[in-house]
């Protein structure tokens, strides 16, 4: 008691604001006893009563097995079924076009071509651009889906299997799995034969900068790896052994590349598609890849 | 924690128990050093171990030199302030926000050219984001809290601050726990929670040197001579005790091993998020805001000389402002799989938190009526006025963004970031530059150097402030529009990584704007330094405390 009196016996009008202070001071700072603005009181009140009225309005208030349903009986759950079904009824039209036709028909006739391309557009830049880039042109590790060089076929029937079902993807039985031996890391050869057998594959590209082939990595070819690759190394589309004589390298054309590949095997891995798209949109997106420019 | 008390009872007994806990302290990390399963983990403990005997070093070079007599706690008639621990911080601050800024502005070249992530592991973004925010935020910004929190409260309870190895703890336990926090996201430890990334023993540690702040504070506002408390200590007490409560309740976690870096959080899914963005929420509620306000409730009518406009508007938006915030955690989780209840109630309580925040905002700018003219020759002044210019725009945008037709176009695009950082170079920044730029001169006894390079400091940052907020509000809309984007056949019109080439524009003047904002720092550092390094002044301490010195 005897503080506030103190206060108030401190208590003076401010010259500037007309205001009394509170008679409080503290390191020299005072305070005035100003009003809460008017303004500020009125606003504040103003979102407590459009929070009342919102929280009457919609989901708002926890109950024991869930919570309040509001007086519109909106969720978001709803909304977005509803958001779905408005979006596949504006999709509807082109689905149906392409839902019966067989991949055949569908390149064979310009309309349905042109609503698979658009189809297999939008699909693609939101589904495998991530990897194959925008344009389908690749990168490193992930292949060029515009040249005519295809690691598990180019056929359109080839390349919707491998939309489907993915390459070394564990959770789909039918997925493409076969893959290369660590050849070094197993200590199935040793690091000067790999060294060998990556100069020796350098020869079948004619790399400019490649070394004569020798009959040691020849023989190194023959026993590992002509099996996949082939004896004249064109590649095996049944497992995934890529084209060794052109001039289009996943990882590279470089021998250190080369050996890495070969030391540790391995290779690319895709997801299983029909796991999330539909079939049509396969369908389509198989299109769409096979009319990039490198489709057999 | 009851140290702090016998400190000032009994000092021996203090320092011998301290030293005896710091040996097995010592120890005892020295042992899980050895058995740490991983090399980071060894090094961290190893640190502790280090760590340890540093302090009993201090202990015992301290306690060789004090004389035998208690610290005095007035000398003639005025309290005889302790500036130590407030010098080392406000040094630190300078410290780690250069570094803070500099992460900061790397990033954001990272972002528009991503070869900057050199292919390291140490340089790669996911490792160097935690490092910025949490320099800034809690390396910069904690120390700002710290030196001006321990000034404010000495200073406006005419007291010593309580206890004598007690501040330095805090002080430099505080600082330990931010290398351990930023050498670990570097080497790659971390809870994966924003803003909450540093693991268990990290967060042990903060913990006892948190409750030790608290307890410094207590008990100093327990010896005041004035006999009220100041509104400044009502919201540094606020955000002390609400950050010990948040940080306990976001890292309710187990180590897997007691030599194991690693820990599991108690909550799972949902719940996991929703606590995650409780805390997040509130560190921005109570760490950046409250306890700046503290900061603001000070400096503001400190250095133009005028009273506080507006006591009752000071306790009705404080307690409308502590209320409130702690409920708008959810308007992080708008459409996600948080219950729709909780989504609405995050986003009403964000919307009623308007008007409270805008409270301290008009504080802290009606305070100046009577003294305008004082904006336009003091620079210091005008970087606190339009700091507070800055948390009333931020403080009104949150609320905007909360509400969920704005937040389903806002949410998870640049928008986010624009809104942050206006909050954090706008309002945090500049308030901790000018609360600096007052207290270096003040408890160092000296002249600032120069006031045109404030007004150099204070222009070009506040053009980098511009850069950077208005380029990510383009980005951030550009790219929410980009993404919901659809044909009229109804396919999705842009790839992600469209939308990711479509912001290299912005995110080349973001760079700029940072580069802006750094450079005023480090101009304001060298002030600093030529301010410290002039020779100190032989005047009274309320001619050293004028707010206005003549140019």
């Amino acid at each position: 008691m005897s503080d506030k009196k103190n206060d108030k016996s401190k208590v003076r009008i401010d010259a500037h604001s007309r205001m009394p202070t509170t008679g409080h001071q503290w390191d020299g700072i005072e305070e005035l006893n100003t009003p809460l603005p008017r303004w500020w009181v009125w606003t504040f009140w103003l979102t407590v009563l459009w929070a009342i009225a919102y929280a009457i309005a919609y989901p708002a208030w926890p109950t024991l097995s869930g919570g309040t349903s509001g007086l519109f009986g909106w969720n978001s759950r709803s909304q977005l079924a509803q958001e779905v079904t408005e979006l596949n009824v504006t999709r509807a039209p082109i689905f149906a076009k392409l839902k019966n036709a067989s991949l055949e028909e569908i390149e064979a006739n310009p309309d349905l071509l042109s609503a698979a391309r658009m189809v297999g557009a939008a699909a693609f830049a939101n589904n495998c651009a991530a990897c194959h880039g925008v344009g389908g042109g690749g990168s490193k590790g992930y292949a060029n889906l515009n040249d005519d060089d295809w690691i598990w076929g180019g056929h359109l029937n080839e390349i919707r299997t491998t939309i489907e079902h993915g390459a070394r993807w564990d959770t789909d039985k039918a997925t493409h799995s076969a893959s290369m031996p660590a050849f070094g890391r197993d200590g199935l050869l040793t690091a000067d034969q790999i060294s060998i057998l990556a100069d020796h594959v350098r020869t079948f590209a004619e790399l400019p900068d490649a070394k004569a082939p020798t009959a040691e990595g020849q023989k190194l070819y023959d026993d590992n790896c002509a099996a996949c690759h082939g004896i004249e190394g064109r590649g095996n589309i049944e497992t995934g052994a890529p084209n060794l004589t052109d001039a289009i390298w996943l990882y590279g054309s470089d021998k250190p590349t080369i050996i890495s590949r070969i030391k540790n095997g391995g290779g690319g891995v895709m997801p299983a598609w029909s796991e999330k798209l539909d079939e049509t949109t396969i369908k389509a997106l198989s299109v769409y890849v096979h009319s990039l420019g490198g489709g057999q | 924690m009851a140290r702090s008390s016998q400190i000032l009872k009994r000092m021996t007994v203090s320092e011998i128990s301290l030293s005896a806990i710091f040996i097995a302290l010592a120890f005892a990390s020295a042992f899980i050093s050895i058995k740490a399963y991983t090399p980071v983990f060894a090094f961290h403990a190893a640190l502790f171990s280090l760590g340890s005997l540093a302090s009993i070093f201090a202990i015992v070079t301290h306690y060789r030199l004090r004389s035998s007599e208690p610290v005095a706690q007035m000398i003639d008639g005025r309290p005889n302030y302790n500036y130590g621990p407030i010098k080392f911080t406000a040094i630190a601050a300078l410290f780690w926000g250069i570094a803070g800024f500099l992460v900061g502005l790397y990033l954001a070249l990272e972002l528009a050219y991503p070869q900057f992530n050199l292919d390291l592991p140490w340089t790669n973004f996911g490792r160097l984001r935690p490092l910025h925010t949490s320099a800034v935020i809690f390396a910069f910004g904690g120390n700002v809290l710290l030196a001006c929190s321990f000034y404010i409260m000495q200073r406006t309870s005419r007291a010593r601050i309580a206890g004598v190895i007690a501040p330095w703890f805090v002080v430099l336990g505080y600082n330990f726990f931010i290398v351990i926090a930023g050498t670990g996201y570097l080497l790659g430890v971390t809870r994966g929670h924003e803003y909450a990334e540093p693991e268990w023993y990290a967060i042990l540690w903060l913990v006892i040197v948190w409750v030790t702040y608290l307890f410094v504070y207590l008990f100093t506002l327990a010896k005041r001579t004035e006999p009220h408390i100041y509104v400044a200590n009502w919201f540094f007490l606020a955000f002390i005790v609400t950050v010990a409560v948040l940080v306990l309740g976001n890292n309710t976690e187990i180590p897997i091993s007691l030599f194991s870096s690693q820990s599991v959080i108690v909550w799972a899914g949902v719940q996991d998020a929703m606590i995650q963005w409780w805390y997040a929420h509130n560190a921005v509620g109570f760490f950046l805001t409250a306890g700046f306000l503290g900061i603001m409730y000070y400096f503001i009518p400190k250095r133009t000389g005028r009273p506080i406009y507006s006591y009752r508007l000071s306790i009705v938006h404080f307690w409308s402002l502590i209320f409130l915030y702690i409920w708008a955690g959810p308007h992080h989780l708008h459409y996600t799989a948080l219950p729709d209840w909780a989504q609405t109630l995050g986003m009403i309580f964000s919307v009623v938190l308007w008007m409270p925040s805008w409270g301290g905002m008009i504080n802290g700018v009606m305070t100046l009526s009577g003294a305008w003219d004082k904006l336009r020759t003091d620079p210091v002044l005008r970087m606190l006025v339009v700091s507070v210019a800055f948390y009333g725009m931020s403080t009104f945008e949150g609320p905007l963004m909360s509400v969920k037709a704005v937040n389903s176009l806002s949410h998870y695009t640049d928008w986010g970031i624009g809104h942050v950082h206006s909050g954090s170079l706008g309002w945090v920044g500049f308030v901790s530059f000018g609360a600096l730029y007052c207290l270096i001169p003040w408890v160092w006894r000296r002249q600032l150097y120069s006031l045109k390079l404030v007004n150099w400091h204070f222009w070009i940052s506040t053009i980098g402030i511009v850069f950077y907020i208005s380029a990510m509000w383009v980005a951030g809309i550009m790219q929410g529009l980009m993404w919901r984007a659809y044909t009229p056949q109804g396919f999705l019109e842009y790839s992600f990584v469209e939308t990711t080439e479509a912001l290299h524009p912005e995110y080349l003047i973001r760079a700029a704007g940072g580069a802006l904002f750094l450079i005023g720092a480090l101009i304001m550092v060298y002030n600093i330094y030529r301010t410290i390094a002039s020779p100190m002044m032989d005047l009274s301490e309320d001619i050293v405390l004028s707010p206005s010195p003549a140019e």
